[in-house]
């Protein structure tokens, strides 16, 4: 029997989980896919938001900008990549300048802090990169970027340090109140017994709601498509670059990653299925039209890859946060998209005070330890003050990954942590993530996940059961 | 931290670096290899199909066969050969480079050299250089892995298989795929020519009734977890038809759309590359714009064929070898790839020697002539039967062929063209 039960191992589910690590609770992290931020989370963009796109009256304004002060001691914690590079809204013409204007006040109020309304001498000055044509616009330092992916690893890995349970693998399949418990059933059978059941299943929020006879509403996936541009790329930007936005959409972005490539996108369609990641050409074309009219120097011959991440939307496009009013003992963590990755250090907080408030004892533990071991990363150093480390781990010396420079000991490490497939191992160490895509290193990695775990080549996937990377082998007859 | 000094440092030891080093040994220079892979011969040891050694041995070899030419000689000529260890850096040096090294086995390699011979090959594009929409399954490989797969790890990528490209690699694979029990389903070219040579298409497509599209693309990939299908839609105009699109059922993508020379170390390291093969720029002598570099084989332009990199790559280490010596760079002429032409390499010429050019053209032409001119004058001219832009055109130039005395002020003097 669990005190509390997560459904949903992406960002929401994460920090809630590390959250309620910090009490004395049993807490399971159940997660449908084979790894964490599998989900909405892997596509996300890695902005760490300033706080001031919305309205003060919005949960998510309030969540944004607590999520945003969470990051810096998060990070020295947990030592996933973030930096606060800054945002700039650039603004274009006078009536867009009107459009800062608003976000100015809306941020001041939100309590956004450092927010600058610059001229165009300022702005060119902040960030030469941008066009010529750009007459003004927002800046806001406290903004960031963030690895989306390594963010929620590196969650779950304290949470799981701190005794919270993972399933992976795991999808809620039928639920029932025995007027005590939750007992929560998996589709492969499974079950699992708890007294508090947390909703953070991200696009399947609305069909997990069902289940536990919670309110009815219905997720719309709004699709966003994503580019990325080699290291190095031609024209970078070191600010996150946001033109004015419109009422759906904060609009098409110029976000340098943390890591050093460049990120265009997203777009904002909505997309009836909710398994759809498939990018299109057209949307290749119009991201970088509007990209270029920020950023002119960037160029589609930088392109290594494309993606699409959709966006869990409710009607009203605020959080839905909140104890059920239909279901006992259940909490709803809904439609939690953009900045849902800033505010999620606050969900975390905010789901801890609903179910304190609910009757939940939350009782400190005396050892709970906020740290995870810090990782090493050949790519951090200088080749030749490399001595140290080798000499911890001659692996460190073993190039798996070349365009991202992952050595042999960073993949065998997320190997032993748990990430076995394709993409987890590539989210983990960023091996496969380069300018080649996983030409050179996939066969590497596929020989070390064999060689830790034993697993015959034929069974390695790229992101689970089905995703096999290869069907047979030569002589096998099969 | 293990300090290695040596005369040249050859980077990669694939067919281009077991070349160089090997002719670089027999001048008398002391020679270090390092390659990243456990083992010599790099990409060769893959392509266990044959074809290759033709115009360098006069036999019909298999990669492994011709890789293993090179590979006796070179562990018997007294060369340092540092294996499965992955330069990281190259740093300028007094007159000379220091180049570092990460092994397993090792540690770090810190080496001291006169001269570098850059001869790191290519890697293969991908999907997203040519950004194919769609979903993002397993099951899809550039054709080169899937070689890898098959040929060395014994694996069989998929059952149904869609190539994209008709580059030699893809060419390969289809044959090999087939002979190893999977359907190949079609073989789809955007060009309204195949990339491959005459030969492949006909021994590994034609020969097993392969489909083959030209001027098509596959305009969508679809699938959750594996390949499910392609959409492929032919060409008009420069954009796909979608009217006429059609749908092939498969498991497996392979993509063969092109090589890229793998110069991301000599970019650091501060060499200027060409535009028009993503190789350094290098003179006459193979040397790049950063004194005491040479760069030969596939990181320098990729080519067709196996015994053009060896021919190469011994003739840059004759060059690597007068500098070394000490040697005057000669008398170096700019060349410009002219009509048709879209690159020549090297990008100079030294009018005192004999030199070797090779040149890819931009056209498919019969009958076609190729000419060398200065100042718009025909100094050579040459009849060829057929040109394509999948075969390489091999020039040698007498010494004196091109006046050493240009006037300065000319900016193409010298350019190479087909009419």
């Amino acid at each position: 029997m669990f005190d509390v039960a997560i459904i949903g191992a992406g960002v929401s589910g994460a920090a809630i989980a590390r959250r309620l690590s910090s009490y004395r609770l049993s807490v399971a992290l159940l997660e449908r896919c084979a790894d964490v931020s599998f989900g909405v989370s892997k596509a996300n963009s890695g902005i760490i938001h300033a706080g001031f796109h919305h309205a003060p009256t919005s949960l998510k304004a309030r969540l944004e900008i607590a999520g945003n002060r969470a990051f810096d001691v998060l990070q020295a914690e947990l030592g996933f990549p973030f930096r606060r590079a800054g945002i700039i809204v650039a603004a274009f013409s006078w009536e867009e300048m009107k459009v800062v204007d608003h976000l100015y006040t809306q941020g001041v109020e939100n309590g956004a802090p450092g927010l600058e309304v610059v001229g165009r001498d300022r702005i060119l000055a902040l960030e030469p990169t941008l066009s010529e044509d750009v007459v003004g616009g927002l800046f806001a330092p406290s903004g960031g970027i963030v690895e989306p992916y390594r963010f929620v690893i590196a969650l779950v890995e304290s949470a799981v340090a701190n005794g919270v349970q993972l399933r992976l693998l795991w999808e809620a399949a039928a639920a029932r109140w025995d007027g005590q418990a939750w007992t929560v059933r998996s589709a492969s059978g499974d079950s699992v017994e708890a007294r508090w059941v947390v909703n953070a299943a991200g696009l399947r929020a609305d069909t997990v709601s069902s289940l536990f006879g919670a309110e009815s509403f219905t997720i719309v996936a709004r699709k966003g498509e994503e580019f990325i541009l080699d290291r190095g790329a031609r024209g970078l930007p070191s600010h996150v670059i946001f033109p004015v936005p419109t009422r759906n959409s904060k609009g098409v972005l110029v976000i340098p990653t943390v890591e050093g490539t460049v990120m265009l996108g997203p777009t904002a369609e909505e997309d009836p299925d909710k398994d759809d990641t498939s990018t299109t050409p057209e949307n290749l074309d119009r991201v970088f039209q509007l990209a270029t009219r920020m950023v002119p120097r960037i160029s589609k011959r930088d392109i290594i890859t494309a993606f699409a991440g959709l966006r869990p939307t409710l009607p009203g496009d605020d959080f839905f946060i909140r104890l059920s009013a239909c279901a006992p003992h259940f909490v709803q963590v809904a439609g939690i998209q953009s900045p849902g990755l800033t505010a999620s250090p606050a969900i975390a907080e905010y789901v801890k005070d609903l179910l304190k408030g609910a009757g939940l004892t939350l009782t400190e533990k005396t050892d709970w330890n906020p740290r995870i071991s810090p990782r090493e990363h050949t790519r951090d150093h200088a080749p030749w003050e490399l001595d140290r480390l080798v000499e911890k781990d001659p692996a460190f010396a073993h190039m798996v990954c070349r365009c991202e420079t992952v050595s042999e000991a960073e993949v065998v490490e997320a190997i032993r942590k748990g990430h076995t497939t394709l993409d987890g191992i590539k989210y983990y160490t960023r091996a496969g993530m380069g300018r080649c895509q996983g030409g050179f290193c996939t066969y590497r990695v596929m020989q070390l996940v064999a060689r830790e775990t034993g697993m015959p080549l034929e069974r390695i996937t790229k992101h689970g059961p089905g995703s096999e990377i290869v069907k047979g082998r030569l002589g096998s007859g099969t | 931290m293990i300090q290695r000094s040596v005369d040249a440092l050859v980077i990669g030891g694939g067919s281009a670096g077991l070349a160089a080093a090997l002719r670089l040994r027999e001048t008398g220079a002391s020679v270090a290899i390092v390659e990243r892979d456990p083992y010599l011969g790099g990409i060769l040891l893959q392509c266990i199909h044959s074809g290759f050694g033709l115009h360098e041995f006069g036999e019909d070899l298999t990669g492994p066969e011709y890789a293993e030419r090179f590979i006796g000689p070179v562990r018997t000529a007294g060369i340092e050969v540092y294996l499965d260890a992955t330069v990281m850096s190259i740093g300028a040096n007094g007159g000379g480079h220091t180049v570092t090294a990460l092994s397993r086995a090792q540690g770090v390699i810190q080496f001291t050299a006169r001269a570098v011979v850059l001869a790191m090959g290519c890697r293969e594009r991908n999907r997203g250089n040519i950004a194919i929409a769609g979903t993002r399954p397993a099951g899809v490989f550039t054709a080169g892995l899937a070689q890898r797969l098959v040929n060395i790890e014994g694996c069989i990528p998929g059952r149904e298989v869609v190539i994209i490209g008709s580059g030699d690699i893809g060419l390969i694979m289809a044959r090999r795929l087939t002979l190893v029990g999977c359907s190949v389903r079609a073989v789809v070219e955007i060009q309204p020519y195949p990339s491959g040579s005459a030969r492949n298409i006909a021994q590994c497509v034609s020969d097993y009734s392969i489909p083959l599209y030209l001027g098509h693309v596959v305009s969508r990939i679809d699938g959750r977890d594996r390949v499910e299908a392609v959409d492929v839609a032919p060409l008009v105009e420069g954009h796909p038809d979608h009217a006429r699109s059609f749908r092939i059922p498969c498991d497996t993508v392979l993509l063969s759309v092109g090589l890229i020379p793998e110069n991301e170390l000599s970019r650091a390291a501060g060499v200027v590359l060409n535009e028009g093969t993503a190789g350094p720029l290098v003179d006459g002598n193979f040397m790049t714009g950063v004194k005491g570099m040479f760069a030969c084989g596939n990181v320098l332009h990729v080519h067709d064929l196996v015994d053009f990199v060896t021919e190469e790559s011994r003739r840059c280490a004759e060059r690597v070898a007068a500098y070394l010596s000490g040697a005057p760079d000669g008398t170096m002429v700019r060349l410009s790839p002219g009509s048709n032409v879209r690159y020549v390499v090297p990008s100079a010429c030294d009018v005192d020697r004999a030199n070797v050019f090779f040149l890819r053209p931009l056209v498919v032409k019969n009958d076609a002539l190729l000419e060398v001119r200065v100042n718009g004058e025909v100094v050579k001219s040459k009849r060829l039967a057929h040109v394509q832009p999948s075969e390489m055109i091999r020039l040698p130039l007498d010494a004196g062929v091109i006046p050493a005395s240009l006037p300065a002020s000319a900016t193409r003097v010298v350019e190479v063209a087909l009419v």
